[in-house]
This record gives structure tokens, sequence and C-alpha cells, in this order.
């Protein structure tokens, strides 16, 4: 478990590490917590030359509130989110599911960012950062920017909207203060992966459902949202007969893996189970 | 000298059953101690090993020269270069006259027959360096077809080891007519077709990784006038042994040290390829060497545990009482034959029939060899298996009787009255209480408000059902009688030898041939000889696991160090209170006869005279004042061979949740009352009652090796296997009754193994339980939330993709008839 030899570099500066990933091309690897990138070096999946750590760059860090916005920096690790009273407020489901991520150790070195970037479909981020509508605002050569949705920020497995010589900097999340939120993680131990995930948020008025986003984590090469469901949920009240009707179907069309946690037929089913019981706990059924 | 005038006339309050903690913890815990891989050497080289991406091979070509040349490297070496000093790894258990056992070398030199058999190693300044270069290595591999699966290895159409012909490695069987312990099984099975109850199961006992804490690693000093090893071993006097017998070198010229040693659970009763190959590069290079494996090394190299296919046969009249059990099991060895290897199952033939009286029995096991890694010994090794087999059934025949659970297995037990037993299998039980382990068990557990709340679930139709699981389960320990073993033609005795030393100062020094790795013998050592000589609980050291300070010993595994070598321990002591008890009689001027030994002080009869044992021990040392003719010394030694095996026994109750909608399940209540005989230390006794349990919980559960069809291990990392953590576990409720054993002079039956062996069966027969009315008898383990969704939903044992589930094994067209494909890929991290 020792990973071949790298040079190492740690900007202090968004400008600079752009700068950094320039020079070195295809030999740059990016660091944020590590607790994607580690593994796979020690592993020796990979082997770059150079590693350009972000993690002395003070801008990327913390969480501000701009407008209707939350902003939450790339290199904010899961704790900080998670100690966040505005993410609480006005993001409940991002603070649900980070809350289900790995372990307290892993959730004090891993970071939003590196999480959104490394783009693994069974990680919990991508679906609530999708349900929520969230913009991802990516860094690229010459003080340029530009901002992505998460809908359109997610292409395939472990790939992202992120380009060669690209940072993500920011993750932007509309305020969803007032909404009900429920992540759904389904495991077989406590530290594993999702098998499927499920974020929902709702929006209650007078005991029904005014407005819902559901996201599924691990049923497909990308996080995905759920919009007929989130439809078929607007007027609905919040009781089991409704809600399950109303995403009976939330498996259409999805594809899920196959591996020794589940068939892919097994996860649809999961899909359909998880997501009435997370509908109904963001409702507050 | 003084002669202490006033004995103390209080008893100091006996350290036996005390729950100290344990004196060793301190180091072990925070890591600064001596861990094999601590030890530094000057000028020592670090190892790396180029191991075989194939299943199955054989190697035409391996190219070593760009390897050679990278930094820091000093040397790589081939098969070949080493072949003439590596040795072999043996086995220590050929179960018959004409088992086939494939050499097993530890760098393999044309052959290879697993994924992760080592090929080259790379000897360098620094392990990044040795790694670094291993990636250089170039091996021209011809790939050859692999047998992976069990039943297809039993149809010899593909060979593990083409060179043997066959992959049959041999046949055991324990018959009760044969040996005049019993009747014919036959028979028996034949009459209970004709108006009783037969129950026919097959029961897979999937392969099982040991995930011991601490990854093995040796070091070996060549310099020196002996050769030094140091190794993360449960075994160095094994090791030792072996590498005298293979390599050449004098076993005189050879010292293993186990220095603190991290887990082992079986899973370090090995001796290694790694260990062998390290020795064999120190000594080509003259130069120390280290070798410590990575995670995923152990899981492709360490050898596995489980394995089986168990074919069942159970013959029982129609009120539930059992007249007879045929056991037809398949074993998977993997690719080799382990140290104790194809002896694993026939550990099992013993205890198929457990607790249970009834007349007729028979054990088959047929061992194989397939393309994987080697299988082993793994906690509780054979008796596992055949707990679960048994647990399993006895539920399958309450159904079938229509009582409770319970009720089936009160009816076939061994009362209490009935004791000393000897059982269908022809082994004498000693002592035991399966009621009274049983009363507390229920007690405790509140067995009769949580079927009501059972009966209230299913009638509701409740999503989450709720299930009870039992399992009354014993185990023999105390491995072993030596003509038992010779009787099995295992290669070694099953005796253990211990020396006590009293020192001049007062502190005394214990030697054990046990070989702790964790269980805290350090611990309870010193309070049996604290007692037992009577000095303070804190004067005792106990030394282990170098072959320079205890030379002889057989070390720890199979619930044996208390159990035999414990008694050592003891009879040592004894010695010594024997080889002073004249020289107290000299000091004190007084007759022999007349000199009582206790607490700690040698008195004689009817006066307030005496010496304490270590006032003894000084004058021993100095030697001034001593009896004519004796010999200056009280220390002593002993070896102890057990006449017999010690069977602990318990009642294991599990309350199961089961999320009918997902399959999901969720432990609820666990409570096992175990009669382990006397406890020297119930402190030690929770640990290894509680970890004991999530191991047998997490076979039940969450854990399982499986390979795809290339042969590569799917399960190869901890994101993969999936090893449950103190988050996955409830808290357990346990208790004791107690009938010490009579082999022994503490009494004392063993605990290593109680908890993994009982706590399986209760946790699947609970799911079952908490399902069966919805059409399900049996879940494949480990019973993952798909495989009980999908069992509901069938209504029946399914087969999911990449299994080959239980079922009766007469039905035609069963589906575990027809074992489906490997398995898939796992998720990515
Ligand atoms: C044992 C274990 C269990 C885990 N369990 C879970 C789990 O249950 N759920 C879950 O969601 N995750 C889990 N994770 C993954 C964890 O969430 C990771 O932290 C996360 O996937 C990556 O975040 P990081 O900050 O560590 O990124 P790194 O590992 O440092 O980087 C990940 C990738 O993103 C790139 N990258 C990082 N930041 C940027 C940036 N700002 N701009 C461009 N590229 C960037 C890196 O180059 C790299 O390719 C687990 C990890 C471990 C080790």
């Amino acid at each position: 478990m020792i990973p071949a030899q790298f040079d190492y570099v740690a900007p202090t500066s968004v400008a600079d590490a752009v700068a950094a990933l320039a020079e070195h091309g295809d030999e740059a690897k990016v660091l944020a917590g590590g607790q994607s990138l580690l593994p796979i070096l020690r592993m020796r999946l990979n082997a770059p030359g150079v590693v350009i750590d972000l993690g002395r760059i003070p801008e990327l860090q913390g969480v501000s509130e701009d407008g209707d916005h939350l902003v939450i920096g790339a290199m904010t690790t899961y704790a900080a989110v998670l100690a966040s009273e505005a993410v609480s407020t006005h993001a409940a489901l991002l603070n649900k599911a980070i809350a289900t991520v790995a372990d307290p150790q892993i959730r004090h070195r891993g970071t939003v960012g590196g999480a959104l970037v490394h783009a693994d479909p069974a990680g919990d981020v991508g679906a609530p950062a999708l349900a929520l509508g969230a913009e991802l605002v990516i860094a690229g050569q010459g003080g340029s920017t530009r901002t992505v949705a998460a809908e359109d920020f997610f292409e395939d497995l472990f790939t992202t909207a992120v380009g060669e010589g690209e940072l993500l900097t920011q993750i932007r999340i509309p305020k969803h203060t007032g909404w009900g939120a429920h992540y759904e993680k389904f495991v077989r131990v406590s530290h594993q992966w999702s098998i499927v995930g499920v974020a929902a948020t709702v929006r209650s008025e007078g005991g029904s459902i005014a407005e819902a986003r559901v996201g599924l984590t691990n049923m497909g090469s990308t996080p995905l949202r759920a919009r007929a469901v989130e439809e078929a949920l607007v007027g609905k009240e919040a009781t089991d007969e409704a809600v399950r009707e109303a995403v009976a179907s939330v498996a259409e069309g999805t594809n899920p893996p196959s591996d020794l946690n589940g068939d892919a037929d097994y996860r649809k089913h999961l899909a359909t189970v998880l997501t009435r019981r997370a509908v109904l706990a963001a409702a507050g059924a | 000298m003084t002669i202490t005038e006033d004995r103390a006339s209080e008893t100091p309050a006996a350290e036996i059953g005390k729950a100290r903690t344990r004196k060793e913890d301190q180091r072990l815990i925070t890591g600064r101690t001596r861990w094999t891989d601590n030890i530094q050497l000057p000028g020592m080289l670090h190892l790396a090993m180029v191991r075989s991406p194939f299943a199955h091979a054989t190697i035409s070509a391996i190219s070593v020269d760009e390897a050679k040349g990278a930094p820091g490297v000093i040397a790589v070496f081939t098969g070949e270069d080493l072949k003439d000093i590596q040795g072999v790894n043996i086995t220590a258990w050929p179960i018959s006259a004409d088992q086939k056992t494939p050499d097993h070398l530890p760098v393999a030199v044309s052959h290879v027959a697993h994924a992760g058999e080592i090929v080259a190693v790379v000897a360098a300044r620094s392990s990044a360096e040795a790694r670094d270069a291993a990636e250089l290595v170039d091996v021209d591999y011809d790939e050859l077809p692999a047998v992976l699966d069990l039943k297809e290895a039993a149809k010899d159409e593909v060979l593990a080891h083409p060179d043997l012909g066959t992959n049959k490695s041999a046949f055991w069987q324990l018959d009760s007519a044969g040996q005049g312990s019993g009747g014919d099984v036959d028979e028996a099975i034949a009459k209970a077709r004709d108006g009783g109850i037969v129950i026919e199961r097959e029961y897979r006992q999937q392969r099982l990784i040991p995930a011991f804490m601490e990854p093995r690693s040796t070091v070996v000093d060549p310099t020196g006038e002996q050769v030094t090893m140091w190794s993360a071993t449960q075994v160095p006097h094994v090791l030792r042994f072996c590498i005298a017998a293979t390599t050449g070198l004098p076993e005189s010229k050879i010292r293993v040290i186990a220095p603190d040693v991290g887990g082992g659970f079986g899973g370090k009763l090995q001796t290694t390829p790694e260990e062998f190959a390290t020795l064999a590069v120190a000594r080509k290079l003259g130069k120390p060497c280290k070798f410590t494996e990575t995670r995923s090394e152990t899981m492709v190299s360490g050898h596995h545990g489980r394995d089986q296919w168990q074919k069942l046969t159970l013959a029982a009249e129609k009120d539930g009482t059992v007249t007879g059990l045929k056991v037809e099991l398949m074993a998977d060895l993997g690719a080799y034959a382990a140290i104790v290897g194809g002896g694993v199952p026939v550990l099992g033939a013993w205890m198929f029939n457990s607790i249970y009286k009834f007349g007729a029995y028979q054990f088959n096991t047929t061992n194989y060899y397939t393309n994987k890694t080697w299988v082993d010994a793994y906690r509780g090794a054979g008796r596992p298996e055949a707990t679960y087999a048994i647990e399993r059934l006895m539920d399958e025949l309450a159904v079938e009787v229509g009582v409770d659970p319970l009720e089936i297995r009160e009816k076939n037990w061994i009362k209490h009255d009935e004791f000393p037993f000897t059982t269908v299998a022809g082994m004498t039980y000693d002592s035991g209480n399966y009621e009274a382990a049983t009363a507390k068990a229920k007690e405790l557990f509140g067995y009769d408000e949580l079927r009501a709340e059972q009966k209230q679930r299913r009638e509701s139709n409740d999503p989450v059902q709720l299930g009870l699981g039992v399992s009354t389960f014993t185990e023999m320990c105390g491995l072993a009688p030596s003509r038992i073993l010779g009787a099995l033609s295992y290669g070694a005795g099953g005796w253990e030898s211990a020396s006590i030393r009293m020192l001049a100062t007062g502190t005394v020094e214990v030697v054990t041939g046990t070989s702790p790795h964790g269980q805290g013998h350090e611990t309870a050592w010193s309070q049996i000889v604290a007692d037992r000589l009577g000095v303070p609980f804190e004067n005792v050291e106990v030394l282990h696991g170098d072959t320079q300070i205890a030379p002889k010993g057989m070390d720890s595994y199979g619930s044996r160090s208390l159990v035999v070598g414990g008694e050592a321990v003891l009879r040592a002591a004894d010695k010594v209170i024997e080889k002073a008890k004249p020289i107290a009689a000299h000091l004190l001027e007084a007759s022999v006869d007349d000199v009582e030994f206790k607490a700690g002080t040698f008195g004689v009869k009817g006066t307030d005279k005496g010496v304490t044992i270590s006032e003894v021990a000084l004058a021993t040392w100095t030697g001034h004042n001593l009896p004519d003719g004796i010999e200056p010394t009280i220390d002593a030694d002993a070896t102890f061979d057990p006449d017999n095996f010690s069977f602990p026994h318990g009642t294991h109750l599990c309350a199961m949740e089961v999320d009918t909608e997902t399959g999901a399940t969720k432990m609820r209540k666990y409570v096992c009352v175990d009669d382990i005989g006397t406890i020297i230390n119930p402190l030690i006794v929770e640990g290894q009652v509680h970890g004991g349990l999530v191991q047998g919980i997490a076979q039940a559960l969450w854990e399982g090796a499986e390979y795809d069809d290339q042969g590569t291990l799917v399960t190869g990392s901890f994101v993969d296997y999936t090893l449950p953590t103190s988050a996955d576990t409830i808290s357990f409720i346990t208790d004791h009754t107690t009938s010490p054993s009579t082999y022994n002079t503490l009494g004392t039956k063993g605990v290593g193994e109680a908890g993994t062996i009982a706590s399986t069966p209760a946790v699947v027969n609970a799911i079952v339980d908490a399902v069966r009315h919805l059409g399900v008898n049996d879940i494949v383990m480990p019973c993952t939330p798909e495989r009980v969704w999908k069992a509901i939903q069938a209504g029946s044992p399914v087969n999911t993709e990449g299994e080959r589930d239980a079922a009766p094994h007469f039905d035609e067209g069963a589906p575990n008839q027809d074992p489906a494909s490997g398995a898939s890929e796992g998720s990515g991290q």
C-alpha cells in the first residue's frame, strides 16, 4: 500500500492551482481530502507525476450565504458542512445525506468538492446536489469561471463537466428554507457505500405536498433526479397510500448496477420502497 | 534471612475469578511495543512479493533484469533461484494414507495454482523501492483452465493440479456402526422413511477470510549462531519445526520469535510462503530482511476458512426423537493442503451429533482442490460448520413435528444426570447441564414475551416480522490428547509445557509454550500462579513466544491455551511447592511431614512458625543453608498431555427483525448462557464471548469471499468484504452456568471459540423463523437483504445470481441443484 513516487505542490490560491494544472497537464492530479484519491494511488491504480494539494487555499474553504443561495467552498469537509447551521437551515437534505457518509474520520477529511468531482455513482453527495438544483462553479485557465447546473455536471461514471486544467471551486445551492428532508441510505454494514440511496426534500402545505425533489444514488452511472415522481407528488397527501402510488414508477428507466450487494432488479425494487420512505419522512409523516 | 513468625492469618483474596484488567493491554493498545513490523535491524532489507494474477498457469519465463536495475534494489529471486533452500509448506495432517497432496513451494517454480501465489521476491533498501521494482518483474504465464467451484471440482473435468490427475484430495469417514459407538445409520434412515421423519437438507458454509488486525509480517536475521525469525504467528514452535523439517537448517540453528501478535483467529496458525521466502532470501543475501504484507495481500494469500457443502440426512421418530444422522461433506481446500488443511472438516466429525443422544451416526468428508486461496482453520475450525448443520436441522425437525425448537432439543439432549456420557460419535462428555443453561437463557431473553410479539406481528401482517433463533451448542476444546492425534495421523502431539522460575528477589517467571496473540494469557496465567503459589499477581511475569525462552510448546489455537497450557502451568507450580517443601522444613527445623503449604507460606502444623515461598526461593538461591544432598533449585517444569478434550456448551437465543419489504435484517436481542467450566478472569471471558459472537454473526449476515469466473477474488478489500464494526452490532446479554471440567485440575473448558461456533445458526434460525410462514425454510449465508427478500418473493430458497443455494437435496429440480455462474463484479470505490 505504498503509492508510486510523485512530486507534490501546494498552491495557496486558485490562480496558482490552475496555473500548476496547466504546467503539468495530464501528469497532474488534484488532491482534496484524499479519501478517494489516496486509496487509488496506494493500490497503484493511478500514478500521477505531480499531486496538487488544494488544502492550503483559503478561498476554497467554508460555507457562506449569498442572497437566496448557499455557497459551499469545494474544499469544505463533510464535518464542516455537518456543523454548519446555514446548511441545516437552508439545505437540510445535504446535511442528512452527508451524515451517512462513511465514518467520522473520513468525514473529517473528505470534501464536498472532492466527492462531486470524483463522481462515484454510489457516493452520497450527488443525489442531494441534484435534487436541490445545485450549481457548480468551475475555474479554468486565465481566471475564467463558468457555472454548470448539477443536471449537466454529472456526465458518466467518474466523469463530470470539470475538464482538463479546471478546478471545481464552489457549490451554489438555492435555499430550501423550511423544506423537510430525508436521505434514505440502504447498506449492509454501516461504513458501506450506498447500495441504493434516495434523497428527498419536500415543502409541505397544510398536510399535503406542495413541492418535492427526489434524487437517486447508485441507480445508474450518475446520480439521477426523479422528475416524474416529483411531479406526481405535488398536491398529494403525505400518506403511505398516496405516496406509494406516486413513487411507484421511480425506478423506471434507471440502469442500476448488479453486484454482490444486489442485482439490478433488486435495486429497482429497493428504490421504490426507499423513495416512499424518504418522501414520507421528509414530509414528516 | 527471616523466618516469619506471624503467619498471615488471612488468605489473600483469590485471584482466580477476579475481573482483572489485562496487564498487557497498555502496550498493546498504544502500539508502543514489539509488533513484528516495528522491528528494525541494522542493514535490514525490505522485500516485496511478485504474485500471480492468474488462478492457474504455468510460468514460461521470468525476466528480472529491469527490476534488478531499479533504484535501491539489491536482488531479485525467482523460485528457481531459491529452489534448494526455500523448503516447502507442508501439511501436518494427511487424513488418509492415500491423500493426494500437491507440493506447495513458497515461491512457485513452474506452476501457479491460485491468484496471489508468489512467483518472485524483490529485496531492496526500502519497502517502497521493493514495491516499485516488483512491478518491473516481467512474468510470462501460459494460462490454464481453472477450477473454481467445489462441485465442479468434484467432476474432475478441469484439474487444479494436472499432475495429480484428480482434484480429490482424500476421503474420511466416521461410522458409528463401524467403530462400535452406535448403530447403522442407513438402517435408521430407512426405518424413518417408513412412518418416521426424514429431514434432508444441503447447507452451504461459505468461504470466509480471517481479518486479524495486524497484517502478517516476518523479519529474519541470518547473522549470529542461530538464524532468528520474528513473525506475526500463532505457532512459533510449529514454525520452527517446519523450517527444520524442510529447509535443511538444523532445528538447533533456528530461533523463532512471535513477538506481540495482533490477532489470529486461526489465520496465523499457518506456516506461510512469505515466512519461508523471507528466510530463504535472508540466507541467500546474509542480511536481515523484512516482509510485511498489505491487507490486499492478506486477502489473497493468507488462508481462508470454512467453504463446505453439507449434505445432511436426519432420521427421527414421529414424535421427534432423533434416531440417526448422516453427514456427507464436500470441503474445498483451495489450491493446497494447508497445515491443518484436510483435517479441518474432520475436526467437525465428533460435533455434528452435538448435545444430542441418538443411535446411529455417520460422518463423511471428501476434500477437493480448487484454484483458489488455500483454506485452513478459522475460529472454530470444523466445529462451527458442524454446529450450524445440526442446529439448523433441529429447527427443521421442530417444524416437522410442530413443536417449539427448544422443546425438540430438550427431547433429544443429554440430561444433566447422564454425564459422563459417551456419544454416538464415540466422545465421552464429562460434564454439562443443558437444562440449566437453557432455563437461564430463556429467562434473560424473555422468550415467551418475544414469541407472543412474533405471533402478534404475524397476525397483523406487520411488514417487519420477528424471528427467534436457538442454538444449543457444544464444542470440543483443549486440543488435544496426543494419542488421539496420533490415531488420526496428525503430525504432532497435543501436550503443552510450562516452566516456573522462582527468582531470588521474590518475583516469578512463568514460561508457557502457548503463544498468545491478544487473548490475555499474561494476565490469566499470572492469576493462576499467584493463587497457587500465594505470591502477588504483580510479581508474576509470563514469558512466551520465543523458542529460546520457551523451547517447548504447541502454541495457541483450538481453545487449548488455558485448558492444556494453563494446566501445565498449574502443575509446574505444584512441583515448585513440592521442591520447596523439604527446604522449608529444613529452614523451619521441622519434619517435612509436618509442613503444610497455604497462601504462599510453608507452616508447621500446630505452630505459628512459617516461611514464605519467596523466602525459600532466596534461601535456595544463596544455597547457604540447604538440606544435605538437595539440588539448589526449586524451579520446575511440567508438560501436560490431556486425557480427553473438554466440552463447553451453551444456549444462545437470538431475536431478529426482518423487513419483508427490503429483506433487511436487524438484530433485536441476543442472549447467551455459556458453560465454560471454571472462569479464571470474567473480563477476559466477556471479551472472548463478545468478539466471538460478532465473528459468528458476521458469517450469518455479512462476510463471504467471492470469486469471479477468472478466479480473481472480488471481495479483495474491505470495501467488498463487508466486515462488521461496532456500529453494526448490539449489546449482547451474556451469562454463565458452571459445571467444571473433570479432565483438568482447574475445571476449565475453553472459551476462545464458543461465541463464533454458537452464534451463526442462532442468527440464521432466527431469520428463517421470521419468514417461515412466508414459505421460506432456508437462506444461504451470508443472509444479505437481497437473498432474504428473494427468498420471501419465491416463497422458497432461491438462486440469486452468483449463488448456489441450499434446499432439500433429493428434490428433483430444486434450484440449488444447478449452480449458477460466478459472482459479478463488486461495486467500485
Ligand atoms: C472507507 C471509505 C468509505 C467511504 N464511504 C463513503 C460513503 O459511504 N459515501 C460517500 O459518498 N463517500 C464515501 N467515501 C468517499 C468519500 O466521500 C471521499 O471523500 C470522496 O469521494 C472524495 O472526496 P475527497 O475530498 O476525499 O477527494 P479526493 O480523494 O482528494 O479527490 C477525489 C477526486 O476528485 C478530484 N478533485 C478533488 N477536488 C477537486 C476539485 N476541487 N477540482 C477538481 N478536481 C478535484 C481529485 O483529483 C480526485 O480525482 C468513502 C471513502 C472511504 C475511504
